[in-house]
């Protein structure tokens, strides 16, 4: 039984799904405030990009700093929270068949959020919060600044109150039978974590905000380091949940694949909920106060066991892709399921390329540089940024722009011009975001370090610098960010174009991106089905086998280095 | 499919691949968690983070009786401190530069105390690569032994301010 009020449902033409309209309001705002904050974080990334190629170093010390911290604020928090939200509360109406719990608390959450981070945009602008995204303590910022941060985070947290209230009258009025559909359940898992990680940023932000405003005392530094992680790496715990939800999505709207093993995929989920909580740990890996044995359990979430659920979900999510392709016909070989996916389609190339950079480059460097030895090579370095370019861009960012390729069509109920553009514009940012990826981890290891304005460091007074092999890394970091804007920035105004003007597909079915064609007729296709996916176990074999040979490259470059304890 | 529900019986065990991988992944975790502690008992590199609460005023109190009583030249003005093998060694992170320019013993451990007058920076010495967090008010303890001979140069690799990327320093290992 739906619970929806009258005429505050439409039921969509393409897939027959029921759609609340007030949550397609909310998911449509904040949907184009996403996008917004992603294009100024994306100006802001190519002026990066720009400096810290050593043969341009476009802007002045000044501004580099502040479009620094523009660029990680806006990108790293606001696109990706203002999307989350979208996210959360898509799958608690359509896929529960649901009403959105509160109209009123959806406005209060959206106006907190927008708010706050046009406040905190506008303090960065003025230059009175030159303090990059982390504002490590005693640098200070203006109040505004932090009262900012609060409200989003405020704003934030009550969307998630409105997504859980929506579950729980869902459950009440019985608008589905059973458990909750996979997407869901991963949305869930993800929302459980933000309201663990937004309670870390009220604990660290508003005593800051109080000694900003002069009413306390400077929060010690250490203390803020630890709290202000919490925050910052478990909403990358969020995004790492909120992402996977969007592979399970996009695998099943590209390809029609179904999970094979749903117990897995979940317990999957609960392992994240259980374990990410120490993830402020392998911030701190070189710092003073906290101890060799406190370091080890925490930065390993408890024996990787967070890791763990990567790496099924690593697994899961292109294997039920290899068995809904079998079942089409594709059983040549181990990979013609995956030669005859549809790559023509934005949102299966962009979910499956995310897939790739997460694992293969993401997820490897992460753990690696995350080991508490390993980081003294690592902390502060270039190959920091290297990495979460892979998670939260390559994978992450990438992995919502194949969502938004159909969250415009239907929900939006706009058609895209360009679609040939479209099709290849994943391929652009992905190649451009691997490439520089690639670049910073390799300038980093060299121990160029990130955050910094000159790497020549010109009118030091004692001299130092890099050797010519790294600046050319640091070139192609360079060369592979301007890549990365032109891919980024033919996303936000394809999207913005069929937003604002595209044609509308009321009343029939969306233009179908490419789909794969089935070779096989219905009665072979029942008659063929296996649960097989050979072609995905040689996949995850070679990524273990990339895995063990970075990891113990590592370990092998530390023993190079002077002997510490 | 992962938008609907799932059919009553969802709950069962893994079979097959998806059996091996987990086992495989499970093997792989226990291995990199291993391989912590046995460093860290076995292994030459470690951050340990031993520190201490000290008053910036009284850190560099030390840093300067370090140089008074150490001292064995200048470089631009900066003073050259030459601790004692196995002994305290003291260097200090300000806006914007790193004090004393240390000169060590090769394959000699020293008590290396790190600390910030002002605000967090990140100690980094090139072209070695390794990196330790600097705080102010917390006397960071590195007991390092030089393994290489040469001039290294230390840089900040924590933001500290306009000057930041002026911030250098230098250890001299002979
Ligand atoms: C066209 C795409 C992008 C390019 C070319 C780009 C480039 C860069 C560059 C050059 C830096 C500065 C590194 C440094 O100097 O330390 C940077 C920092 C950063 N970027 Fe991006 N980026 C892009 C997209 C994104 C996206 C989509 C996100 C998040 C979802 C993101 C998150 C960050 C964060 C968190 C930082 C660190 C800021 C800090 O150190 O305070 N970037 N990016
Ligand atoms: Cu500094
Ligand atoms: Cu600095």
């Amino acid at each position: 039984m739906s619970n929806h009020l009258e005429n505050q449902v439409r039921t969509c033409d393409t897939t027959g799904l029921p759609v609340c309209l007030n949550a397609q309001k909310f998911i449509r705002l904040h949907g184009v405030c996403a996008v917004v904050f992603l294009l100024i974080g994306a100006v802001a990334a190519i002026l990066l990009a720009l400096t810290r190629w050593p043969a341009v170093h476009l802007l002045n010390a000044e501004w580099y700093y502040r479009v620094l911290t523009l660029h990680g604020l806006n990108m790293l928090i606001f696109w990706i929270l203002f999307i989350e939200v979208a996210i959360l509360y898509f799958a608690a109406t359509t896929l529960l068949n649901s009403r959105l719990f509160s109209k009123g608390v959806a406005w209060a959450a959206f106006l907190m959020m927008i708010v706050g981070a046009i406040m905190v945009d506008t303090v960065v602008f003025q230059g009175k919060a030159d303090v990059l995204m982390t504002s490590y303590t005693p640098l200070k910022a203006d109040p505004m600044f932090y009262l900012g941060i609060i409200l989003v985070a405020v704003g934030t947290l009550t969307g998630v109150f409105n997504f859980f209230a929506t579950v729980y009258i869902a459950k009440r009025d019985k608008t589905y039978e059973g458990s909750v559909p996979l997407v869901v359940f991963g949305a869930i898992a993800a929302a459980v974590i933000a309201v663990v990680t937004l309670l870390h940023g009220a604990v660290v932000m508003i005593p800051t905000w109080f000694w900003s405003m002069g009413w306390a005392e400077a929060p010690d530094p250490g203390w803020y380091r630890l709290v202000w992680w919490g925050l910052g790496h478990q909403s990358q715990q969020v995004n790492v949940c909120a992402m996977v939800s969007v592979w399970y999505l996009l695998a099943t709207l590209t390809t029609g694949a179904k999970p094979l093993n749903q117990a897995v995929c979940r317990t999957a989920f609960v392992l994240y909920i259980l374990f990410i909580n120490l993830a402020s740990a392998h911030h701190l890996l070189v710092d003073p106060g906290v101890g060799a044995s406190w370091k080890i359990w925490n930065t390993s979430y408890a024996m990787y066991l967070a890791v763990l659920a990567s790496m099924i979900h690593g697994f899961t999510v292109p294997a039920s892709v290899e068995v809904a392709q079998r079942a089409r016909g594709y059983v040549r070989g181990l990979f013609s399921w995956l030669t005859n996916a549809p790559w023509k389609n934005p949102g299966f190339s962009a979910f499956f390329l995310s897939l790739i950079i997460f694992g293969f480059i993401g997820g490897i460097t992460g753990v690696t540089l995350g080991t508490q030895q390993i980081n003294i090579l690592a902390h502060n370095t270039l190959r920091i940024p290297g990495h979460f370019h892979a998670t939260v861009v390559g994978g992450t960012t990438l992995a919502f722009m194949g969502l938004i390729y159909y969250v415009v069509p239907l929900i939006f109920q706009k058609e895209f011009y360009a679609r040939s553009v479209a099709t290849i514009q994943p391929y652009i940012f992905a190649a451009g975001i691997t490439l520089m990826s690639i670049g910073m981890s390799f300038a980093g290891s060299a121990g160029v370090p990130r955050r910094h304005w000159d790497v020549e460091f010109a009118g030091a007074n004692l001299a130092a610098g890099f050797d010519s092999g790294t600046h050319l890394w640091l070139g192609i970091m360079g060369m592979g960010g301007v890549l990365a804007f032109v891919g980024l920035l033919t996303f936000i105004l394809l999207t913005v174009a069929a937003v604002f003007f595209g044609k509308s597909n009321k009343g029939r079915a969306m233009t179908p991106w490419a789909t794969p064609k089935s070779l096989v007729t219905e009665g072979d296709a029942e008659a063929a089905h296996d649960e097989r996916s050979p072609g995905t176990m040689v996949l995850v074999i070679v990524l273990l086998a990339a895995f063990v040979v970075y990891y113990f490259a590592n370990w092998l470059a530390l023993t190079d280095v002077w002997h510490v304890r | 499919m992962s938008i609907h529900i799932p059919e009553k019986d969802w709950f069962k065990a893994p079979t097959g691949g998806e059996r091996v991988w987990i086992a495989l992944s499970l093997v792989w975790c226990l291995i990199m968690f291993i391989m912590m502690p046995v460093w860290h008992f076995k292994g030459k590199q470690n951050s340990t983070g031993e520190a201490y609460r000290v008053e910036p005023a009284q850190f560099m109190a030390r840093v300067q009786q370090s140089i008074q009583t150490q001292s064995v030249g200048e470089e631009n003005g900066v003073p050259i401190v030459q601790p004692p093998p196995g002994g305290d060694a003291y260097l200090l992170g300000q806006m914007w530069r790193w004090q004393p320019i240390l000169k060590l013993k090769k394959d000699q451990s020293y008590r290396l105390h790190v600390s910030s007058l002002d605000l967090q920076h990140g100690f980094s010495l090139l072209p070695v690569n390794m990196n330790f967090h600097i705080l102010p008010g917390y006397d960071h303890v590195l007991t390092i032994t030089p393994t290489q001979t040469g001039e290294y140069q230390v840089i900040c690799n924590e933001f500290c301010g306009i000057g930041h990327h002026l911030m250098t320093g230098k250890i001299i290992v002979e």
